[in-house]
């Protein structure tokens, strides 16, 4: 009962979101190994190999895995995959757009997302935007799961270092080329990872106050920023801050929710959080049900009032 | 490029609050309104444009369930999708089993590009296209933004958790759409009867040859845990200190 790992990192570091995933994996099997795939990705075998709980990181270092593109990793992962009971991913856009070819291919049904394994074939997993959560008991020999992140604590660090492997790349001619690459680059925390989450939404009303208005908070709480699907979509924020059923799925300790009305679809991304605050000026939002504090009120005042009580 | 192949799925709409039976054997859709999928309504739409643009000749719609996803199609070529597939069954249809379905249309059709949403929004499974992909071993291009052709190769930019990402690829080739590809169109009243007059085939599921036996056996479907009610506080100063006797800050 070996599962492997595909492990998801940007080139240089290590995803935090495998280590949740090797937390998954723990009780789906008794041997966890990791696949690293990339181009000089030396340094994130190494820090594959400390995460506590792998028994061996298997490290394929080639040019043409440099951005992880769907079709050879997917090939790599089928050909590996022989020798596992599953193949599993966190549920990143890195495995969610790899992992159903290798379902595919081996003709299994993936289960994606999963937030509790119950057996090593039975998984919960959201449905419906989280409105509804299913237990699915897979009946294929063979399993392709990923893992909803925020569902899951991450394996530790260990002091001693699994040992590496090298492995190649099936030679075939790969179709889908690599152009360009336009990274978001942030002082902020990590979203996912982030221990306190502030969101802004349509209600800041313009890029240039999401801001000016929620940054100096950030720094006060050492907060990362994320962004409901409206202010995304009228260009106040970009593309990768989305919180909700379609974007990233947050449960920090913390979650404030401002000028964000509460739809389904983003209360999906975050409504695990411990604390969910939320500050809007209609008392009826529906934010504010699911809110542990609710503040009513204008959040052009009620921000930079906290930013002053912060200190 | 000649043909344009659209998957689209009917799903209960997404303005809907789902209900979980009392039984725990699903959620209830008696009475629901049913819609187009978000995603497959974007993935129309961008077929639609590039028809418009003159780079393609023929869009087909598919969809794969009941009789009542006509409806969808329906709509789907009020938008300007030329002419739909139903594959008809009252089974559930997981998505490997719809991946196969569709890839047996497409060895009918030869389609040149598939444009599939990335997620249906009720079993969020966001597989159907990676799958696809893999069984007809084309490239694909998930969680598209933008899309264009530069001679005979498809650019795509891609969502991705660190912002985005641009591939290139021969045809044919599959694409999921995500919500900034486009906004779709209404549809006006002459194409909504225009689409009417359009062909809508209907092939029952069992001549396509594809086992549609499902792999995943749902046990067991409940609500999520509620969250305890919260409190409202009256200003930033109470807010910090609860958040402070929460240890939270
Ligand atoms: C298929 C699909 C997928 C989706 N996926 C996502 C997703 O992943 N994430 C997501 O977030 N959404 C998603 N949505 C969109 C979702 O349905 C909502 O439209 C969206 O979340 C609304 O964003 P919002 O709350 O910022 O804007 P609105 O709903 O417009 O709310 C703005 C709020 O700001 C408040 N406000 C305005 N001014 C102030 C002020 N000065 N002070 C205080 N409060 C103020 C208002 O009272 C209002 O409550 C999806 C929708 C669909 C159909
Ligand atoms: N029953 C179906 N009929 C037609 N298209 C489908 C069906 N199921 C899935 N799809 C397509 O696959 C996409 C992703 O679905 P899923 O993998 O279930 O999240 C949808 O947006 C559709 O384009």
């Amino acid at each position: 009962m070996t599962i492997l790992i595909l492990a998801d990192h940007d080139g240089h570091s290590l995803n935090d979101a495998t280590a949740r995933a090797v937390s998954a994996a723990r009780y789906m099997g008794d041997a966890i190994h990791i696949l690293v795939a990339g181009e000089n990705v030396g340094p994130v075998a190494q820090a594959a190999a400390h995460v506590s709980g792998v028994d061996k990181v298997l490290v394929a270092d080639d040019p043409t895995l440099a951005h992880l593109l769907a079709e050879p990793v997917a090939e790599l992962l089928i050909e590996l995959s022989k020798d596992y009971t599953a193949v599993i991913a966190a549920a990143t856009s890195i495995g969610k757009d790899i992992l159903p070819r290798v379902a595919a291919r081996r003709d299994v049904m993936q289960v994606s997302d999963i937030t509790r394994v119950i057996a090593a074939d039975t998984f919960e997993r959201p449905i419906y935007a989280g409105n509804a959560i299913e237990t699915v008991k897979s009946s294929d020999a063979f399993k392709v799961v990923t893992i909803r992140s925020s569902a899951f604590d991450a394996s530790p660090q260990t002091t001693t270092a699994a040992p590496e492997e090298n492995i190649s790349l099936p030679s075939k001619a790969w179709k889908a080329h690599f152009v360009s690459e336009e990274l978001t680059k942030s002082e902020r925390p990590e979203l996912t990872s982030a221990r306190i989450v502030i969101s802004g939404g349509r209600g800041l009303g313009s890029a240039q106050a999401f801001q000016t208005v929620l940054t100096p908070l950030a720094e006060r709480l050492h907060a990362a920023i994320g962004a409901s699907r409206a202010a995304v979509d009228a260009g106040y924020a970009p593309n990768d801050l989305q919180v909700g059923q379609t974007g990233k799925i947050v449960a920090p300790e913390l979650y404030l929710a401002i000028g964000i009305s509460g739809a389904i679809q983003h209360l999906a991304g975050m409504k695990d959080s411990k604390v969910i605050v939320a500050i809007n000026k209609d008392p009826d939002a529906p934010i504010f049900n699911v809110a542990d504090f609710g503040l009513v009120g204008d959040l052009f005042t009620v921000v930079p009032e906290l930013v002053n009580i912060l200190g | 490029m000649k043909k344009i192949l659209v998957p689209i799925k009917m799903v209960l709409d997404a303005n809907m609050r789902p209900r979980v039976k009392t039984d725990g054997s699903g959620i209830d859709l008696s009475g629901m309104k049913l819609s187009i999928n978000p995603f497959c309504e974007i993935a129309v739409e961008e077929a639609v444009r590039l028809k418009e643009k003159g780079l393609a000749e023929e869009i087909i719609v598919i969809s794969i369930g009941t009789a009542k996803a006509q409806d969808v199609l329906r709509q789907a070529m009020a938008m300007g999708a030329d002419r739909a597939r139903l594959i008809e069954t009252d089974q559930p249809i997981e998505p490997l089993t719809a991946a196969k379905l569709i890839r047996f249309v497409a060895e009918e059709e030869k389609p040149d590009l598939i444009i599939l949403g990335k997620q249906a929004v009720d079993d969020d499974c966001n597989q159907t296209g990676q799958m696809l992909a893999a069984l007809l071993d084309w490239p694909q291009a998930t969680f598209a933004s933008a899309l264009k052709m530069e001679a005979d190769t498809l650019h795509v930019t891609r969502e991705v958790d660190g912002g985005h990402q641009t591939l290139a690829m021969p045809l044919p080739a599959v694409v999921t759409t995500d919500l900034r590809l486009n906004e779709p169109r209404h549809c006006s009243l002459p194409n909504i009867m225009k689409a009417r007059k359009k062909a809508l085939d209907i092939t029952p599921v069992s001549v396509c040859g594809v086992n549609i036996e499902t792999r995943l056996n749902v046990l067991n479907v409940k609500s999520p845990e509620p969250r305890k009610p919260g409190r409202r506080v009256a200003d930033a100063n109470e807010l910090v200190t609860e958040l402070r006797t929460a240890g939270v800050i």
